[in-house]
């Protein structure tokens, strides 16, 4: 039977572009937001009713940062498989990075991500553009026609456009398209051969180091272009006090720029090697605590708009290797809720911050629908039992790898049911799985 | 007494009890006290995935004075070099039922990846650029025979410190045993975190070298030198190399060492690697009993 109604009653609704903190009922009908009240009484005939008692009720959760790996890597991930995580996750719209096999640089690519996720049927998917031809660094892909298709910004994720030039003609190129282009912030002549961050346990364990120069040093460059030529950056996972301050210091001066942090960057340290823990391998790796530290405080003032996972699925033959030859990347979309929750309870965001970080902040960032909950906006929503305790088990994760540092953490906050265009495509049963 | 080991991966998390053991049941093996031949019967693997001669015959010549029969496994010839990965290279090895790993790896942490995966205990004999502990255990052996108890010693290390197992095993061992260490090098290869590891850091080569009791040149390794974190090998030799008119300097009771293979007129001149200070080639004849202390130990 198809429900045309769906209320979701008696939860605290968190709605930071709106301004609501407190017990509402949302009605949700035809696919977007019908009525937001504290008592809904005037409803249709046929409702289906999701009980929030205790219970957040948030903007549709959007991940500005995701490797779903098709085409070409199946193995590790399918728009499905990360459509079925991101949704156990909160998540109701994800931004699909173009570093595929093929890679994104063609409207013909960006289709088929489209045609899979219409099949998937859970969250919204929005491909992520290559920036230059291939990933290559050299040629500007076409940016107008992967624009067309579909496509939410443009990025050569993974790996950084060396060339000043080609960052600032894409800057310039993309910004009649309206939309943001992505910056993996690293330089490849300072990052070398390193495999973590440089500091006392790369030192201990004879890891090659990774200066956190490597970064910064592409962030003022990428903000000076930015502002040269008034283009529209987005800085991915930023993970060093420097890069931070170089970001609040641009957003002062009128830059128009937005920036990500992923949970990995803002919860561990890069202690968590120890071991050689391939579980805990990423570019950018994990920092220093100071580090940690100001990509908190960045969290907290406005300085860095989203939470973004970079969830970056991989295999054993990728992670059950040597330390300096294993892949980087951590799996993120079934953890960032709980471990964003961590802020809350520690202190360092209030509960519509940590809300606004994953799903106004990123709308805004990437100009997408959705990030709210006002009348007339997508039904797109999440509900969250801030209370619920449970321990991370990577064997369970809806996504097809198991790549996360965080396994057998004990976490607070779990997503109990999430709603993509008035549908439930999640909804989490205690026995049932 | 004899020492017992679950395995020797790295002298870090090792206690002063335990190095002292087994550098005093070195002792007695070296004066030929090593009586019966615990490893009668049984296989040592000697797991070389890197280019090795000195290590690998000195545990191998250190396995058959113990009774082992020794498999030596090469990268050349064997499923590494076919692209079969460290788990199943090691899985098969475990499979085949050796007594003891001794493990010789490209990548740091590969020797613990290994231990992780097999019944076997493993022993490090250097991977990548973590830790070489059998090296420092010999080190420390000839060190001690020489100076006596190394507490208070000043010990200098000099050369590519970042990328040297030998000098991050040897931090640790000396530090173990007492001894002040200092590091020296060029400003590029010397990670300044090595002070937060109770190291004291030095660039300037003559100013590292006043009241050493010891000095370890380490051999410059041309082939991780692909980030070119020096000029040139004769500018090298010049600011951190030991010529012979540095070793003049010295007081006569200072001891030169090298774990080898050394660049003549690189980091140490002719001269002074052939001289009287030189302890390069007892430090290679010690390995022997220092390797079969460890055997023991594990066995």
């Amino acid at each position: 039977m198809l429900v045309t109604a769906l209320l979701i009653r008696g939860g605290r609704l968190i709605d930071p572009r709106n301004g609501v903190d407190g017990r509402r009922d949302v009605l949700l009908r035809d696919g977007a937001v019908a009525a937001v009240g504290e008592e809904l009484l005037d409803l249709p005939a046929e409702v289906e009713v999701i009980d929030a008692a205790g219970r957040w009720v948030v903007p549709g959760l959007i991940d500005v940062h995701v490797h779903l790996r098709e085409p070409g890597e199946e193995g590790k991930e399918t728009v499905l498989s990360g459509s079925q995580a991101a949704v156990a996750g909160g998540f109701t719209a994800v931004v699909a990075m173009p570093n595929t096999r093929p890679p994104n640089d063609s409207p013909q690519v960006t289709e088929l991500v489209l045609a899979r996720a219409r099949a998937a049927g859970l969250c919204r998917v929005y491909p992520a553009g290559a920036i230059s031809k291939g990933l290559l660094g050299e040629e500007l892909s076409e940016m107008g026609e992967l624009r067309a298709a579909g496509c939410a910004c443009f990025t050569d994720d993974g790996r950084p456009v060396m060339s000043a030039s080609l960052m600032r003609r894409a800057l310039l190129y993309a910004r009649p398209l309206g939309v943001p282009v992505v910056a993996h912030e690293e330089d490849l002549t300072l990052s070398g051969h390193g495999v973590m961050n440089e500091g006392l346990t790369a030192a201990r364990l004879g890891l090659l180091p990774l200066p956190r120069s490597a970064e910064v040093a592409m962030v003022a460059r990428d903000l000076v272009l930015a502002q040269e030529v008034d283009g529209r950056l987005h800085l991915a996972h930023l993970s060093c006090a420097e890069s931070v301050a170089l970001v609040r210091e641009a957003k002062k001066r009128g830059v128009r720029v937005t920036c990500e942090a992923t949970p990995h960057h803002f919860t561990l340290t890069d202690e968590a090697v120890d071991g050689y823990k391939t579980s805990a391998k990423m570019n950018p790796p994990l920092r220093r605590a100071e580090d940690v530290a100001a990509v908190r405080e960045g969290l907290a003032d406005g300085t860095i708009d989203c939470i973004a996972t970079d969830h970056a699925p991989h295999g054993p033959l990728e992670k059950e290797i040597e330390f300096d030859r294993a892949a980087n990347g951590v799996v993120g979309l079934e953890t960032a809720v709980p471990l964003a929750l961590e802020l809350a309870r520690s202190g360092v965001l209030t509960p519509g911050r940590v809300v606004a970080l994953l799903s106004d902040g990123p709308a805004r960032a990437f100009g997408l629908p959705g990030g709210h909950l006002g009348e007339g906006a997508p039904a797109d929503v999440a509900v969250i039992d801030p209370q619920a305790e449970w321990a991370v088990d990577a064997e369970r994760f809806r996504s097809r790898c198991r790549n996360t540092p965080f396994h057998g953490r004990k976490v607070q906050g779990r997503v109990t049911h999430t709603v993509v265009g008035g549908r439930v495509v999640f909804a989490f049963e205690e026995a049932g799985r | 007494m004899a020492p017992r080991l679950a395995g020797l991966l790295a002298i870090e998390g090792m206690s002063k009890g335990q190095v002292e053991l087994l550098l005093d049941r070195a002792g007695q093996l070296e004066r030929g006290l090593d009586g019966p031949r615990p490893l009668a019967g049984r296989v040592v693997a000697n797991l070389f995935f890197e280019d090795s001669t000195r290590t690998r015959s000195s545990f191998e010549i250190a396995a058959k004075r113990l009774g082992a029969e020794v498999l030596n496994w090469t990268t050349r010839g064997s499923s590494a070099s076919k692209g079969e990965t460290l788990l199943d290279t090691v899985r098969n090895i475990d499979a085949m039922g050796p007594q003891i790993i001794v493990m010789r790896h490209a990548s740091s942490g590969s020797a613990a990846f290994a231990a992780r995966h097999t019944r076997a205990p493993v022993i490090n004999a250097g991977d990548g650029t973590h830790e070489h502990p059998s090296q420092a255990l010999l080190d420390a052996f000839t060190l001690r025979k020489h100076l006596g108890a190394l507490d208070g010693k000043r010990i200098l290390v000099v050369g590519d410190i970042l990328h040297s197992r030998v000098a991050r095993s040897n931090l640790r061992c000396l530090t173990l045993l007492g001894a002040k260490v200092a590091l020296c090098g060029p400003p590029t290869l010397v990670p300044k975190e090595m002070a937060a590891l109770g190291a004291e850091l030095f660039d300037d080569l003559d100013r590292a070298l006043e009241g050493v009791d010891a000095v370890m040149m380490l051999r410059v390794q041309m082939e991780r030198q692909q980030d070119a974190a020096f000029p040139t090998a004769r500018e090298y030799g010049r600011r951190w190399g030991l010529t012979q008119a540095r070793a003049d300097r010295l007081p006569p009771g200072v001891k030169v060492m090298h774990p080898g293979p050394i660049n003549r007129g690189v980091e140490i001149a002719t001269q002074v690697a052939d001289g009287p200070r030189s302890l390069i080639l007892e430090q290679v004849h010690h390995g022997v009993a220092i390797r079969m202390a460890i055997l023991e130990a594990c066995s």
